[in-house]
This record gives structure tokens, C-alpha cells and sequence, in this order.
């Protein structure tokens, strides 16, 4: 299981560098959110992976941490998914910005020239 | 647990607080808008010399104010912690930013709406980032920091602008994600992301727990090392300076600096001393890349043509210096970095505003801008009161710049130069009797030579600014730009006559890094307060 998810981690990160790295703003957004998933994905995992451990929950009694998963790298994740979303949010509208302004959506706000 | 120490909490509170009413003013009652944005940062400043005061005091046990937010204790909570070193960040942060607020007043903060809350917000996420005790509220607060730097770099929004953020947010979130990488990273192999626990624990790791621990170390100092702009990784910097309004770059500046103290913060406690194997890990890299920095920032302003370049190039300059002080390794360098640091970033932020004042003098760029601003600027700004307009206008521009150069340069007799000598005295007195070792000797002459740099290309820039005839009468010079700029240099003046006192603050501010067993034991060590019910409801 570490190893598909590993593979999966890997593919993501790589097509979400190649995508980040092309000329046109949306391939840049597309990869940026690609990479966002790989990176999550990656946070999750570093609490390692576990089967049949549910996430820590309050219960009477005194609680055994190891019948449960690491619950830090899943509160992690969740911000860094918010946080992620608002500012891939973000350069949206400043794409959208900066299409509107220069009236294409290169990169460097304008078309490289053809010699 | 005393009531002040519920004080250290109010350095994100406040600018929250401000930032979130000030979303609720309207926009044309910019006056009101101003001053509550202005009292926001007072009040923060205030707070900060009180802790100045407690701290000086012997209030807080080892000098370390630990808070421990809803009452978890260290390495599994929210911790705060305020020492001289963040303190004095602190203070420096909010001092710029009132001159920076006071500077905006007449143009910048009337262009666009919620100006003030996105100022407001961005203190909040630079103070949340001195004083956080943990690796992942670092994150969040640097992405509240940089979400609010979007933001500002927009203001005003033209091409140069735009096309500016689209590659700056583009650069901040690929660099978050190594920041996110780095603390899973670190999670694995120690399982905690506390700063004290991780110093404690960075002696005890197995080899293969150590080679992650080192790898998101490596992935952690690419983010910070982006922030302060280390050569190859800064080139993001000339652009985004440039292209933003002249209070922002100020703000940006400033951001820089949060690098470099996180840099400074993370290293000297993890990886300074008592690491084990990984003691002064990455320290030749900082070194070399530090001076390479020094190289490109020294080159870069002996060759700018454009003014903003010059001053983005003396910001890159101050970084490299700073970070090849921490790669030289010795403790006993920290108080005359910390010195270096406090009067380069004063004299940078003032050097920046002036650069709009002159542009306003002299550059047709000038003129094309202020087109702009009209263009985008809503009706409110037009018609406003555009505040007192002071006479002698181009001797202060003068005068000032003079003070700026001086001191960005290191000439005596102002705070620059005593920076320099006192990081010069220090590693030949830290030599000893053997004498500097070469490393030593480079970063002297590195030091030297871009001070030269930087006096030929300021004042080759002065000649061409203000000795050249004809332009003079043109310039209106507000009262409140004046005084942002000319705070920041008394500033500088004040630290040239207080040298010694502010210098020895700056040591103690070196031993306390230094000894980092001491924060380590105060943050670990400070107790939950008793809940209500079993210490009888008080």
C-alpha cells in the first residue's frame, strides 16, 4: 500500500511540475492544484498508514492511543487543504486580473515573440 | 500564570481585531479608517515595549514568556513565545509600519478599498510568525502573511502589477508546499512539530530517523531561503519590489526580514549546538550562498539603471550579509547581526519610500504612474483631503537621501557604520590570537567592497537626482510622507547615539540564541494552569 501510494504521490508531484513550469496561466493553476493534492496526500501518510484504525475519538473511559491512527497529520492536512484552496482561489482571480488586463493569459502578461 | 502573560497573545489579536472592524468601515470615511489603523498599530507597539519592560524586569521566568494557548501543554499545544529576540523583531516590524501608514496616508491607502485590513492582516501574520513556538503555526501564519502581501502587491493594480503577483503567488505557494513537505518530513521522523521538543529531541535520533529529519530541515530552508531572497532563489525579489506601491515594498521588505529571523530562530536553536551528528548542518551552504548573495546584490546595484532596482538590490544585499553571518557559525557574531539588521532594514524601508518621492522629481515613469492612479483610483481618493504640503521640499529629499546612503553604505558616522565596525570588531576579537581564518577574511572583504558598491551607485544616482537643474520645482512633498521617512532615519540618528546601549540589548539577544537550553526548558517546563473546579473556582 505504501508503494501504490508512493507511486501515486510521485506522478501527481511530476505532471504537477511540468504543468507548473509551461507558458499559460491555466496549465500554472492546474499544476499548482495537482502538486496541492500530492502534497496532501504526503502529509497524510506521514503519520503512516494503518488498517482498521479509526480516527481518535472521545470515548468514557481511558483511551488506548495505539487502537488509534495518528490523529495530528489529519488535523494537518485539513488546514492545509483550506489554506491550500483559498489561495489557489486566489490566483484565480488574479489570472482572470491579469487576462482581462493584458488580454492573454501568458504567464508574463505577454505572448514571447516569434522570430 | 499572571495577567501579563495573557499579554502575549495581543501581538496577533490586536491587528486582527483592527483588521476585522476595519471591514465594517465604510470606505469613504477614510479618516476614521486611517486612525483606527493607525491605534492598531500603537497599541501593538505599546504592548511591545511593555514586554520590553517585563522582560527587562525579570518578569517572565529564564526571559522567556510562554503562552500556552487554551491551556495544552508544550509539545502538544498551541504555544506562543516572546523573547528579546522576537521582541525586538517585533518592535522593529510595527515601527516600520507606522511610517509606512503614515506615508500611505496622502496616496496609497485611498486607491483601492480594504487597504487598511489587508495592512492590518499582514501584521498580523509577520507578529503571529515571530512569536509562534510551533512549525505549523509558522505556516499558517506565513500564509496569512503572504495572503495579505497578494493583496497589497495588487493595490493599485496595473499590468506591472498583476503580471508581478501572478509569478510572486505562483513562487509563495510552490514554496509552501515544500514548506508542508518539510514539516511532514519532520513529523515522521520525530514525531512533534515543537520547536523546544524538537531541539530536545534532534540529539536523540536514529540515523535513518536523521536523514529525514535533515531532509525537511533542507526542504524548510528553501522556503525561508526564498523569503530573504539567498541567491539563486531570489530573483523573484527585483520584480515583485518594483512593481509594487512604495508604502507595500516597505511592508515587503519587512517580510524579507521574517525570513531571515526564521532562519536565524530555527537554526540557532535546532542544528547550532548539542545536534549530535547534525550539528551546523547546512552551514557552508548558508556561508557560500550568503556571500554569492552579497556578490549579486552588490553587482546589482552598481548595475541598476531603474531606482526601484536600487533599492531592491540594497534589500538583497542586507539578506546576504545576514544569512552568511549565520553561516559563519559563531555565537558571539548574533548581537552585531541583530545591530546590522535593526539599521539596514530602517534604512532600506526609508530608502524606499524616498525612491517614490524622487521618482516624482524626475522620472517620466513617474508621471506615467500617476496616470494610472487616476485611471483606477475611485472618486474618494480624487477629492480627498490630500493633507499639509511643507516647504524646502528637495532639501529634505536631499538631506534625506544623503542620511540613507550613509547608512545603507556603512559610512560613518550613523547607525550603518557602527553595524559594520561591530561585526568586523567582533570576528577579529573572536579570532583571537590565531587570526580570522580565511572564511573570515572573505566575508570582511565581501563586507568592504559592497559598501563601496553601494556608495558609487547611490551617489551616482544622487548627481543624476539632485544636482541635475530643472526639476526641483514640481515636487509637492506631503507632511506625512516627511515624517514616515524622517522617523525611520531619526531611528537610525537615535541608534547612532544610543549605540552602546542598544548593542548591549542586541548581545544579550545573541547569548539568549545561543543558549537555547533555556527556551527549550521554559517552553517544555511551563505548567497548565489548575482547571477552575479543582483549585475551588477562583
Amino acid at each position: 500500500m505504501e508503494l501504490v501510494l508512493a507511486i501515486a504521490i510521485g506522478i501527481l508531484f511530476a505532471a504537477g511540475i511540468w504543468l507548473v513550469l509551461r507558458p499559460r496561466s491555466f496549465q500554472v493553476i492546474m499544476g499548482l492544484m495537482l502538486m496541492s493534492y500530492a502534497v496532501n496526500l504526503f502529509i497524510f501518510i506521514s503519520g503512516r498508514l494503518w488498517v482498521d484504525k479509526p480516527a481518535l475519538t472521545i470515548e468514557p473511559g481511558p483511551i488506548d492511543p495505539t487502537l488509534y491512527a495518528d490523529p495530528l497529520p489529519q488535523a494537518l492536512v485539513l488546514t492545509a487543504i483550506v489554506i491550500g484552496f483559498a489561495t489557489t482561489a486566489l490566483y484565480l482571480v488574479v489570472l482572470l486580473a491579469s487576462r482581462g488586463l493584458t488580454g492573454t493569459d501568458h504567464v508574463d502578461g505577454k505572448e514571447r515573440e516569434v522570430y | 500564570m499572571f495577567w501579563f502573560d495573557h499579554l502575549i497573545a495581543l501581538p496577533i489579536l490586536l491587528p486582527l481585531l483592527t483588521g476585522v472592524l476595519l471591514i465594517f468601515v465604510d470606505e469613504r470615511r477614510h479618516e476614521l479608517k486611517l486612525w483606527l489603523n493607525a491605534a492598531g498599530i500603537l497599541a501593538t507597539l505599546l504592548v511591545t515595549i511593555g514586554f520590553i519592560r517585563l522582560i527587562g524586569n525579570g518578569h517572565f521566568n529564564g526571559d522567556t514568556g510562554v503562552y500556552l494557548a487554551a491551556n495544552w501543554i508544550a509539545p502538544f499545544g498551541i504555544t506562543l513565545v516572546i523573547d528579546r529576540f522576537a521582541v525586538m523583531m517585533l518592535l522593529l516590524i510595527n515601527l516600520v509600519a507606522g511610517a509606512s501608514l503614515s506615508f500611505a496616508y496622502t496616496r496609497w491607502s485611498r486607491l483601492e478599498v480594504h487597504f487598511h485590513s489587508l495592512f492590518q492582516f499582514l501584521l498580523m501574520g509577520i507578529n503571529g510568525a515571530l512569536i509562534t513556538g510551533d512549525l505549523f503555526n509558522l505556516f499558517v501564519f506565513f500564509e496569512v502573511m503572504l495572503a495579505a502581501s497578494y493583496g497589497l502587491l495588487l493595490h493599485g493594480k496595473n499590468k506591472a502589477r498583476v503580471s508581478a503577483s501572478m509569478q510572486y503567488i505562483v513562487l509563495n505557494l510552490v514554496a509552501s508546499f515544500f514548506f508542508l513537505i518539510g514539516i511532514a518530513l519532520i513529523y515522521a521522523a520525530t514525531g512533534t512539530l515543537n520547536l523546544a521538543d524538537l531541539a530536545r529531541s534532534i540529539g536523540e535520533l536514529q540515523p535513518t530517523q536523521r536523514t529525514m529529519f535533515e531532509t525537511g530541515a533542507a526542504l524548510l530552508a528553501i522556503v525561508f531561503l526564498t523569503k530573504s531572497a539567498i541567491w539563486p532563489l531570489g530573483f523573484w525579489l527585483p520584480v515583485t519590489y518594483g512593481a509594487a506601491a512604495p508604502p507595500i515594498t516597505a511592508m515587503l521588505v519587512l517580510v524579507t526580514k521574517v525570513g531571515v529571523y526564521v532562519l536565524y530562530r530555527l537554526w540557532m536553536l535546532v542544528f547550532a549546538s548539542d545536534a549530535s551528528s547534525s550539528t551546523g548542518f547546512g552551514s557552508q551552504l548558508l556561508f557560500w550562498g550568503g556571500m554569492i548573495t552579497v556578490g549579486y546584490g552588490s553587482l546589482g546595484l552598481l548595475a541598476s539603471q531603474d531606482v526601484r532596482r536600487l533599492a531592491s538590490y540594497s534589500a538583497v544585499l542586507s539578506s546576504g550579509i545576514m544569512l552568511t553571518l549565520l553561516g559563519l557559525n559563531q555565537a558571539e557574531l548574533t548581537g552585531a547581526a541583530m545591530f546590522y539588521l535593526f539599521s539596514s532594514t530602517l534604512a532600506v524601508t526609508a530608502f524606499v519610500m524616498l525612491i517614490e518621492l524622487m521618482e516624482r522629481v524626475y522620472s517620466p515613469a513617474a508621471q506615467m504612474l500617476a496616470i494610472t492612479m487616476e485611471a483606477f483610483a475611485s472618486d474618494i481618493g480624487a477629492k480627498g483631503n490630500t493633507g499639509v504640503i511643507i516647504p524646502g521640499a528637495m532639501v529634505f529629499l536631499g538631506l534625506s537621501f544623503a542620511f540613507c546612503a550613509v547608512v545603507m553604505s556603512g559610512m560613518p558616522p550613523l547607525s550603518g557604520f557602527i553595524a559594520k565596525f561591530g561585526i568586523v570588531a567582533t570576528l577579529l576579537m573572536l579570532s583571537g590570537d590565531i587570526g580570522p581564518s580565511l572564511n573570515d577574511w572573505l566575508f570582511i572583504a565581501a563586507l568592504f567592497t559592497s559598501g563601496l558598491f553601494a556608495i558609487i551607485a547611490l551617489m551616482r544616482l544622487g548627481v543624476r537626482i539632485f544636482w541635475a537643474t530643472g526639476h526641483g520645482a514640481t515636487l509637492k512633498l506631503h507632511l506625512t510622507e516627511a515624517l514616515a521617512i524622517f522617523s525611520l532615519l531619526l531611528l537610525c540618528v537615535m541608534m547612532t547615539i544610543a549605540a552602546g546601549p542598544v548593542r548591549s540589548y542586541m548581545d544579550r539577544i545573541g547569548d539568549d540564541l545561543s543558549s537555547g537550553d533555556n527556551y527549550i526548558e521554559q517552553v517544555l517546563n511551563r505548567g497548565a494552569v489548575a482547571s477552575p473546579s479543582s483549585s475551588g473556582g477562583k
